[in-house]
Order: C-alpha cells, then structure tokens, then sequence
C-alpha cells in the first residue's frame, strides 16, 4: 500500500522535473502516467498493491474537482458580464466536440476492426 | 462553553472543517445520484460544488480560505492522473489496435473543441479576455491554464471554465452519444476525454474499464495537441 503510493507519487515528481527542465507543454502528472505506463510495460504485469491503489484513487476521480470547482464563486463578476457567450459556447463546443470525436471514432474504429484479420492491413 | 465566535475562528483556520465539507458535501451528491436511479442532471460534482459555494456564501467565507483546507483533496489530483496509468496497461492491446483511429478522431475533436468554443463566444461578442480564457476549455486544467497564461488571459478563470466543460460534458455526453447512436466504447471514452477532460474520464471509467482507459489516453493527448494548435491558430486567426 504505502510503496505502491510512493511509487505513484515518484513518477508524478520526476513527471514534473522532466517537463519543467525541458520545457514540455504538458502537466507533470500527465508525464508521471506515460513513466508508470512504462514501467507497467517492462515489468508486464501491475503489481497487486498499485491496482489497489489506482483502482481506489480513480473510483473517487470526481470528488478530487470539487476544490476546483468551488473557485466559480471567485469569478461571479466576470462570468456575469459575458454570460451568454460563455454559457453558449460552453455548451455549444463540448456537445460538438463530443459529437465529432464520438462520430469520426466510431466509423473509424469500425473500419479498422474489419480490417483487423487483414495481414496485407498493417 | 466556549463562545460560538471563537470556535469559529478556531476551526476555520484548519484545514479540517473545509476538508470535511467538501467530503460530505460529494457524499451527499452521490447518494443523491445513487436515489435519483443517476439522473445525468444530477451530477456529483455539481451538486458537491452548488453546495459547498452556497455554505461558504452564507458564512461569508472567501475562495482562498475554503482551499487552504480542500488543497488536500486537490493536491491527488496529480497522484490520479499518473493512476491512470492502470486502466490504459489492462487496456492497451485494444487502444494499440485503433491507434491510427484513435489519433485521427483526438485531432477531429481537439480543433473542434478550439474552433467552437472560441467562435461562438467571439460571435457572441465575448471580451477578448474571456475568449482567450474559453479557448483551452476541454483540456486538463493545469495544462489549460497554462496555455491560457501564454495567451494573455485569465488562468484562475480558464480553471473555472475548465471545470465548468467536465461538468457539462459528463451530464450531457453520454445521452448525446447514444442519441447519435455511438454505441462503441473506444469511441464513447475518446469523446468524454477529449471534450471533458478528467470529469469526463471519472464518468467514463464509471461505467466501463475500457472507455476509461480510451478516456484517460484521451485527456493527455489532447492536452499535448491543445498545446501545440492553439498557440499557433490563435495568432493565425486574431
């Protein structure tokens, strides 16, 4: 448990030690999941212990963007004054953006899965 | 026994009573979730966010208060995206298999996510500052700030707004999909992570491994695409 949770941890800390000495544009723990995913990869199994951990942390992911959250009520000026356009452009983009992904993935997904048993496909 | 006033001034000044609220107020929408038989509407965080704002407005209690206490649940946030990790190891045969798929429909629905969000708010006569603010709206809030930042806009605002995405994306993705008949779930979680970030991927992994690991992939992917395109767009178009 508690080396599983150091692991965890060490992989976000080198995570942002390598994109802030290189300059990365990407989080820290972004980086800290492609280093354990890798780590995942030479070893060939996830121990146990750090699937206890990840499952646990992951089934509470939700709770961890309430703090976040709560910082809507700092911009209340703001978000006032131009309302309309955010609250349309909110909703607007992420149903188009849901929607285009979902669709262009689908087909896509769908094209490749039929070609899987296809050697000449690579 | 003590007075009222000095019990207050003790406790607010520990992380522990913001702490627990913001616990019990997510265990309470849950439950809520859970009775209402997971009514999209009422979301979790949304309920856990409506409330916390309505106590700390009543007891007149600022922003930054509030988080000297809750920064602990923050704080995982990082721990929970390396996590992620997990779910995209147990899935990766299948996410290896639709690569091409998988990279083609992230680009589709990055510049979607840039070209909508700051078309409709600059058609709808957004200050310059809260388009540069919307513009990294479905990306990981500590990228999308930062991006934000290089713009010239607001980061505290972005994170709002970020927020705000994962929310409606999480309440509002899965009906649409299935209503335009997306039954697939690659392509479900690939949607809800690459328009809602990490809200979308919380929803995602609710109901599928396999959506979740498409999600979480999702979500760092298009952070890095969201980085490098909008930069660059953004003095192409303004």
């Amino acid at each position: 448990m508690l080396s599983a949770l150091t692991l965890i941890l060490t992989c976000q800390l080198v995570g942002e030690l390598v994109t802030r000495f290189l300059g990365l544009p990407l989080p820290g723990p972004v980086a800290g999941m492609v280093l354990l995913f890798a780590l995942l990869a030479i070893k060939r199994n996830v121990p146990r212990d750090v699937g206890v951990v990840a499952d646990t942390l992951l089934k509470n992911l939700a709770l961890l963007f309430v703090p976040a959250g709560v910082g809507v009520m700092a911009h209340f000026g703001l978000l006032g004054q131009d309302w309309l356009p955010i609250s349309v452009a909110l909703v607007g983009s992420t149903l188009a953006t849901i929607a285009v992904t979902g669709l262009v993935m689908s087909r896509l997904a769908r094209a490749s899965a039929a070609g899987d048993g296809d050697a000449n496909n690579g | 026994m003590a007075d009222m006033n000095e019990v207050w001034v003790y406790l607010s000044a520990s992380p522990l009573m913001f702490l627990t609220l913001t616990l019990a107020a997510f265990q309470a929408g849950t439950w809520l979730y859970d009775r209402s038989g997971h009514k999209p509407f009422l979301n979790p965080v949304l309920t856990a966010v409506i409330l916390v704002v309505g106590l700390l407005t009543l007891s007149n209690t600022n922003y930054e208060t509030y988080f000297e206490g809750a920064q602990f649940v923050h704080f995982l946030l990082g721990p929970a995206t390396v996590a992620l990790a997990i779910p995209l190891y147990r899935q990766f045969d299948r996410v290896r298999r639709s690569a091409l798929a998988l990279i083609t429909s992230l680009l589709c629905g990055s510049l979607t996510a840039i070209g909508t969000a700051t078309g409709l708010g600059w058609l709808l006569g957004a200050s310059r500052e809260t388009l540069m603010s919307l513009a990294p709206k479905s990306v990981t809030a500590p990228v999308a700030m930062g991006i934000t930042e290089q713009l010239g806009g607001l980061p505290s605002l972005t994170a709002v707004l970020v927020i705000l995405t994962g929310i409606l994306g999480a309440i509002l993705g899965p009906p649409l999909l299935t209503l335009i008949g997306v039954k697939d779930q690659r392509a479900r979680g690939l949607a809800l992570g690459t328009a809602s970030h990490g809200i979308g991927t919380a929803r995602a992994l609710r109901t599928n491994e396999l959506a979740g690991a498409f999600s979480g992939l999702a979500m760092g992917l298009n952070a890095l695409a969201t980085a490098i395109l909008l930069p660059i767009l953004w003095r192409l178009f303004f």
